[in-house]
């Protein structure tokens, strides 16, 4: 730092100014604070969510370090001696009757128990979105691989960070959750029941598993998170933001606002603004009634028992998953050993897939593409029509999933057979992406088509006008040049057939390659280019209408 | 007829009239009342009662379960319009009367609640004729059912053992196979929680005195009025359905919100 080595020359006049002179010659904040000061945001709505999801996360540590102070992890039995009349005198672990403590004889326990957990829902639900957003605006490409796989994580930690608090009450509700867990673990061919008596130290649920997962929610994965959240944030800094496409911006710029004074002073407001909104949900809206559920006891199952929202899929996937089908079982004793494969198939599988390729997107996107430039500029989604469409299809595969967890709930809500509801959602479960993916694809060509004629015709302005020899015509608006660049300035990747290596050989890697270049990019609608706006400006009408019909002939002249 | 529409604009003509409202309604809720208290208090049926219930089961209920209550012929599929009410007893009928179930609304996976086809007295009746058919669950004494007697605790333990795996830990329902349901238990009379424990309606299983005793009952019926009258100390509770409710809330309501505050904040002024 050059601060700390050049001589002090620069002696401040007031006080404030001495004191911080004295901090910024010993740490060189100044250069830090230039460097990140100057950092630039630019305004889009979308996003935020990142923001939205680091603020809950601080919200989630506030509230989380509050309940700390009363919570107590213990298995103990005891008879519970509080103020809530229906359970009184029932039989119950230490961390039951403290979390019930906290709800009824701790002064704000309760206001601080939801809040906690209407942050967690929150938390993940920005997360997603915010993931979403980047896949869809294609923010995921170089130089931002990493960051991207860093956020996979964080989504990850977010689900285990939710899932270890979920069970700690030691309600009915997360003892069932628990059970369910512990099945989907000793269903793990082989070593599952080792793993499961580790975890639980014993049979379950044993004296031990919120002990554990008490040092699991509060210390190691927070811990992790945070690091996470160190790297992705850093990474954001060095990357710099991405920026939708526009007038005045390229690769090698960022429009925006710098993070001083304005941004940190609304992303300082912002922080209030979740907290506030989170506050108001947490103070009229109650979220898991831990005292309606009861302690637990491996006995008793109650009807509607659900995890969380984002573990929901993989209970939807569970519940899906039929038995038998026909006269075909999924359960197998080989050698003495049961391989049950109606639990470990649906409760791995899916979560398995996703994640797979949500990780892996990146890469299999740039081979495809064969694209290893560093890319600023986002993608509207459309004009990416078949990763559009491929996200389309996976999200709705998650999203049937996710019904599928609330099957019993639809069934009584909309007074429909529960055994239909299954059916349905295991049809859509293999139909649903297939018809995502070729819905999706052809609404972004028809928009890509409706904002090639749009940039070259203009805005129909709805009026008729009857020429003097008779004929009619509607008037065309032009646009003006910020919106005729958003439409027109894009990139369309073209299909890249399968290259000969040195050797002029065509692998086998290259040929499915090439074949899904194909897939991607045969059907592309070709941004206008400047030669034709210029021939559609000046011929007016009749020419237009020529050059649009006859696409395949403009793909070959660029 | 004169002088009362010269005095319709009298100053006190309206307190005239409110006085008279009250005291019609009132009236007419002590005589409700009475008639309530009545027929709680009475265990035994006449022969009159069983004569005019016999009346209203051949008028109302036996193109379905056959006159004289013996159920109708079984159909090609083994299925049959309705069973032998033989021994099902008094409190069989109260519920499914009292309720509204029966006459039952359609053919469906089950019977649907919907409003009392009968007044009270006919219910009664309608019990009498059918408990002289055979011997069956009584309509459960006061005693049993007085809710301030029973120890919700403990109540809730057998509700958590024997009832939420259905009717779900906060007795909100849930459902069954192939459109059954367990309904939820939120607003249902003390008695007819009791019937519906000792007669098993619709898919539910019989839990007889032996299974869980009558001062068993009366604790979960303390249980399910202590969280009935308890309310939500949380705030509203969206519908008690665990969560996939709150799930669905942050989503829609949650993000709803956060989305509207970015979209405001991100705004430029131009």
């Amino acid at each position: 730092m050059s601060s700390t080595s050049a001589p002090d020359t620069y002696t401040p006049k007031t006080r404030v100014g001495r004191i911080a002179n004295f901090v910024d010659s010993r740490t060189g904040g100044s250069a830090m604070v230039k460097e990140f000061g100057r950092k630039i945001f630019p305004d889009h709505w979308s996003f935020m969510f990142g923001e939205v999801a680091l603020y809950s996360f601080v919200i989630l540590l506030l509230s989380g370090t509050f309940l700390t102070f009363f919570f107590d992890p213990s298995m103990a039995e005891t008879h519970y001696d509080g103020s809530y009349v229906p359970l009184k005198g029932v039989e119950m672990s230490v961390a039951y009757a403290s979390s019930l403590d906290i709800s009824f004889d701790i002064r704000g326990g309760l206001f601080m128990r939801q809040v906690h957990h209407w942050a967690a829902l929150l938390f993940v639900a920005a997360m997603s979105v915010h993931m979403l957003r980047v896949f869809f605006t294609g923010a995921f490409r170089r130089p931002r691989e990493l960051n991207w796989v860093v956020g996979g994580v964080l989504l990850i930690l977010g689900m285990a960070a939710g899932f270890t608090g979920y069970s700690l009450p030691d309600d009915l509700l997360s003892g069932n959750g628990l059970r369910i867990i512990d099945g989907v673990i000793k269903s793990i061919p082989l070593v599952g029941t080792y793993i499961s008596f580790f975890l639980f130290g014993g049979e379950f649920p044993g004296t031990a598993i919120i002990g554990r997962l008490y040092v699991l929610h509060i210390l190691l994965v927070p811990a992790i998170i945070l690091l996470m959240i160190a790297l992705h944030m850093f990474m954001l800094v060095v990357h710099k933001h991405t920026q939708y496409p526009g007038p005045g911006r390229t690769e090698t710029n960022v429009v925006g606002y710098p993070v001083g004074p304005v941004y940190a002073a609304k992303a300082g407001g912002f922080f209030f603004i979740v907290f506030g909104v989170i506050a108001v949900i947490a103070g009229l809206f109650t979220i898991n009634p831990i005292w309606n559920y009861g302690p637990y006891d491996p006995s008793p199952v109650s009807a509607g028992t659900q995890p969380d929202w984002y573990i929901g899929f993989v209970d939807g996937a569970l519940r899906l998953m039929p038995g038998v089908i026909g006269e075909f079982p999924f359960e197998y004793v080989i050698f003495g050993r049961t391989l049950t494969l109606n639990v470990l198939l649906p409760a791995l599988g899916p979560a398995g897939i996703l994640f797979t390729l949500l990780f892996a997107w990146p890469w299999i996107e740039r081979w495809v593409t064969r694209d290893d430039r560093e890319h600023h500029l986002l993608d509207r989604p459309r004009n990416a029509p078949t990763r559009t469409a491929i996200g389309v299809a996976g999200f709705v595969w998650y999203a049937v999933m996710w019904a599928a967890a609330g099957s019993d709930l639809i069934a009584t809500h909309f007074l429909v057979s529960l055994n239909d509801v299954t059916y349905w959602l295991r049809a859509l479960f293999f139909l649903g992406p297939i018809v995502a993916y070729i819905v999706t694809k052809r609404i972004c060509l028809s928009l890509q088509r409706k904002d090639r004629e749009i940039a070259l015709h203009g805005r129909e302005t709805g009026r008729i006008v009857r020429l003097p020899h008779g004929e009619f015509i509607e008037v065309h608006e032009p646009l003006d040049d910020y919106h005729q660049y958003r439409l027109v300035n894009f990139e369309s990747p073209e299909v890249l057939p399968a290259q000969p290596d040195a050797n002029g050989r065509i692998g086998r890697t290259e040929k499915l390659r090439g074949r899904l270049s194909r897939l991607f990019f045969e059907d592309r609608v070709a941004p206008v280019t400047p030669a034709e706006l210029e021939a559609a400006h000046a011929h007016g009408h009749p020419a237009v209408e020529e050059a649009a019909e006859s696409r395949t002939s403009e793909v070959s002249r660029h | 007829m004169k002088a009362l529409s010269q005095r319709r604009r009298h100053p006190l003509a309206a307190i005239a009239l409110l006085l008279l409202g009250l005291l019609v309604t009132g009236g007419l809720y002590a005589v409700a009342g009475t008639v309530n208290e009545a027929k709680a208090q009475t265990t035994t049926y006449s022969a009159q009662d069983v004569e005019e219930g016999e009346k209203l089961f051949v008028a109302n209920c036996a193109t379905c379960h056959g006159i004289g209550a013996v159920g109708a012929p079984e159909g090609a599929h083994g299925n049959q319009a309705g069973p032998s009410l033989v021994g099902v007893g008094a409190a069989a009928v109260d519920f499914q009367v009292g309720t509204g179930r029966m006459p039952m609304q359609m053919n469906g996976p089950q019977a649907q609640v919907k409003p009392v086809q009968f007044n009270d007295e006919q219910t009664r009746q309608l019990s009498a004729y059918v408990a002289s058919l055979g011997a069956g669950p009584a309509v459960p004494s006061e005693e049993v059912l007085d809710a301030s007697q029973g120890d919700p605790a403990k109540g809730g333990e057998l509700f958590r053992v024997n009832c939420a795996m259905c009717h779900n830990a906060a007795a909100a329902g849930g459902a069954l196979t192939r459109g059954k349901f367990a309904p939820g238990l939120d607003g249902v009379s003390e008695k007819h929680i009791y019937e519906a424990m000792v007669t098993g309606p619709q898919n539910m299983p019989v839990f007889n005195d032996a299974n869980v005793t009558p001062e068993g009952k009366r604790d979960i019926i303390a249980f399910l009025k202590s969280i009935e009258t308890e309310g939500s100390p949380g705030g509203a509770e969206l519908g008690s359905l665990g969560p996939v409710a709150e799930g669905l809330f942050i989503w829609t309501a949650g993000l709803g919100i956060i989305i509207g505050f970015t979209i405001w904040l991100t705004q430029r002024s131009s």
